[in-house]
């Protein structure tokens, strides 16, 4: 039972974080019927600049190094202390770095909507799906070659000196997984209600199910769908910088597996759909650490992959698929 | 005039679908584009209302040139549209479309005014308020597009074919509220292949063929044109 428990913490901890990038992928599909295949380099550029801002507010070393080149940024020093030693401080540099990461990861995703597919928005749609793949290759690249292929994430010192967190019994949770799961419903919650309670939210179902209605309504068709491409991508950038932070390490090809598997998240809940994507994204989640735990991690891969193509043979529309839930 | 078109030409691709076609409107009146399929009726429509460009000629609304102009900012005018297959929002509810179509007002007050009064025009749709509008009978979405349409307090209110398959009773209904709010002061450009009855309604009449226009008249002249009770009256 505490294994059981143990795992099944794990896994939502895992799906908190595909639910936040099978988001992205399933927003831009609602809209633009398009795979954004570029979606699983968002989180990985995610990580990258939490990477970048939790060392230049945490570390000594890069602190005194960037401080050396830009004498301006040299206040920074004065405030690592209060960032690493203090509750107040761990709790601000956690908001900055993943406030910093969303928010500069949503602006890449509307500059690479504007050059990369709105360009080619009607044309066939072979032709932005080929265009999302190169923006994936370019970015991995960039990546590559501007920051290396592995960085070894820092763990802040008042993290790493938390204690785990007892839930019931013999079981605990790590504070990281704690903060990961609670951010993740957070921000699954809040994105749900502004998709259906503000007239921006509904602007974006509106444009989702009818273009040209849509901008009869008055809605402005492009700045929804820019709007589109930031909040995904800022999305995946939390889950980025999270899964550094939780595995200590990113790299410039760890796209590939958490998307790959947020795709499948989307798909399986039903593709376009909200809901759909976090509930696909939690079951993705469980599965893989059910299957790790009790059969083999070496096939947890197999077995999830097996699972999610018996129920897609049964409900191909995924599982809240289009005429049940509405989609985005 | 409150629409002034001049010269416009509009193509898909290669296909040119209106060849320089000129047409007023004035305040207050309802005016009838007939024509077969094919004729550019549609076409016409969608650019005045911005969703496709011409490449040729103007359109004046309300003294302001308009030609070119992106949808959202021609709604922005009060140039409102009743596309043509209602396309309502199939995953909203009744109450959800209506609050799209007020999509850039502000007033908050006079749009729950205008919500109500949308739904005295339309009893049937307080009663399915919560309901998903594609769940709606055809003559439901037509109501409900115009109810939409009404949100958005149109000047000059373009409708796109609003008889389309729908029972003859429901047209009666829908043409008696096509008068009802010309008779409130609201414009009315109409496109109708039911020609007896929009051109009955109507204060004048174009007639449409392969993108020119090849008639014009009030409604009574229309109607009494041998050629137009051949063509589209299905009369020898």
């Amino acid at each position: 039972m505490e294994f059981f428990v143990q795992l099944l913490i794990d896994g939502l901890t895992l799906g908190g974080m595909y639910a936040l990038i099978a988001l992205g992928f399933t927003l831009v599909y609602g809209i633009l019927l398009m795979i954004n295949f570029a979606h699983a380099e968002m989180f990985m550029t995610g990580g990258f600049i939490g990477y970048g801002v939790l060392n230049l507010l945490g570390s000594e070393s890069t602190i005194a190094t960037v401080s050396d080149t830009l004498p301006f940024m040299s206040f920074l020093q004065s405030t690592q202390p209060f960032f690493t030693t203090t509750a107040v401080g761990f709790i601000l540099m956690m908001l900055l770095t993943f406030g910093i990461s969303a928010v500069l990861t949503g602006l890449l995703g509307i500059t690479i909507e504007r050059f990369a597919y709105r360009p080619l928005r009607n044309s066939p749609r072979l032709c932005a799906l080929i265009s999302a793949l190169g923006m994936s290759l370019f970015l991995q690249n960039f990546v590559l070659l501007a920051v290396g292929h592995r960085m070894v994430f820092p763990t802040p010192e008042f993290l790493a000196n938390l204690d785990a967190v007892p839930l019931f019994g013999a079981i605990r949770i790590a504070p990281i997984d704690l903060i990961i799961f609670i951010t993740c419903l957070v921000l699954l919650f809040t994105l749900d209600r502004f998709v259906s309670k503000t007239k921006l939210g509904k602007a974006m179902r509106a444009t989702s199910q009818d273009k040209d209605a849509a901008g009869l309504m008055g809605i402005n068709i492009n700045s929804v769908i820019a709007l589109t491409f930031f909040i995904g991508p800022a999305l995946g950038a939390v889950a980025g910088t999270f899964f550094g932070l939780k595995y200590g390490v990113v790299t410039f090809n760890m796209g590939l597996f958490p998307g790959i598997k947020a795709f499948t998240a989307a798909v399986l809940g039903g593709i376009g759909n909200l809901r759909g994507a976090m509930l696909g994204g939690f079951l993705i989640g469980v599965l893989e650490a059910l299957a790790s735990g009790y059969i083999s991690i070496a096939y947890r891969d197999v077995i999830t992959f097996a699972i999610l193509i018996l129920i897609l043979i049964f409900r191909p529309g995924g599982l809240l698929g289009e005429s049940v839930v509405e989609k985005v | 005039m409150l629409l002034s078109v001049k010269d416009l030409h509009t193509s898909y691709g290669k296909i040119r679908a209106i060849k320089g076609i000129s047409f007023d409107v004035a305040e207050g009146e309802i005016v009838t584009l007939i024509g077969a399929n094919g004729a550019g009726k549609s076409t016409t429509l969608r650019t005045l209302s911005g969703l496709e460009s011409p490449h040729e000629g103007s359109i004046t609304f309300n003294g302001e040139d308009i030609t070119g102009m992106k949808p959202h900012d021609i709604t922005k005018k009060s140039l409102i549209q009743v596309p043509e297959g209602r396309r309502v929002f199939p995953q909203m509810t009744v109450a959800e479309n209506l609050d799209m179509g007020a999509f850039l007002r502000n007033d908050k007050e006079n749009i729950k005014e205008d919500y109500e009064r949308v739904l005295t025009f339309f009893p049937r749709l307080q009663e399915r308020k919560n309901q998903k509008a594609g769940t709606l009978s055809g003559g439901e979405q037509q109501m409900l597009a115009m109810g939409r349409a009404l949100m958005a307090k149109p000047k000059l209110l373009t409708l796109d074919e609003p008889s389309m398959g729908l029972a003859p009773v429901i047209i009666e209904v829908i043409f008696e509220i096509i008068l009802k709010l010309n008779e409130e002061g609201i414009t009315i450009l109409l496109i109708e292949q039911n020609a007896n009855l929009a051109l009955g309604i109507s204060d004048r009449g174009y007639v449409m063929e392969t993108g020119i226009i090849k008639l014009s008249g009030t409604g009574e002249e229309l109607l009494a044109n041998e050629e137009v009770r051949k063509a589209y009256l299905g009369e020898d």
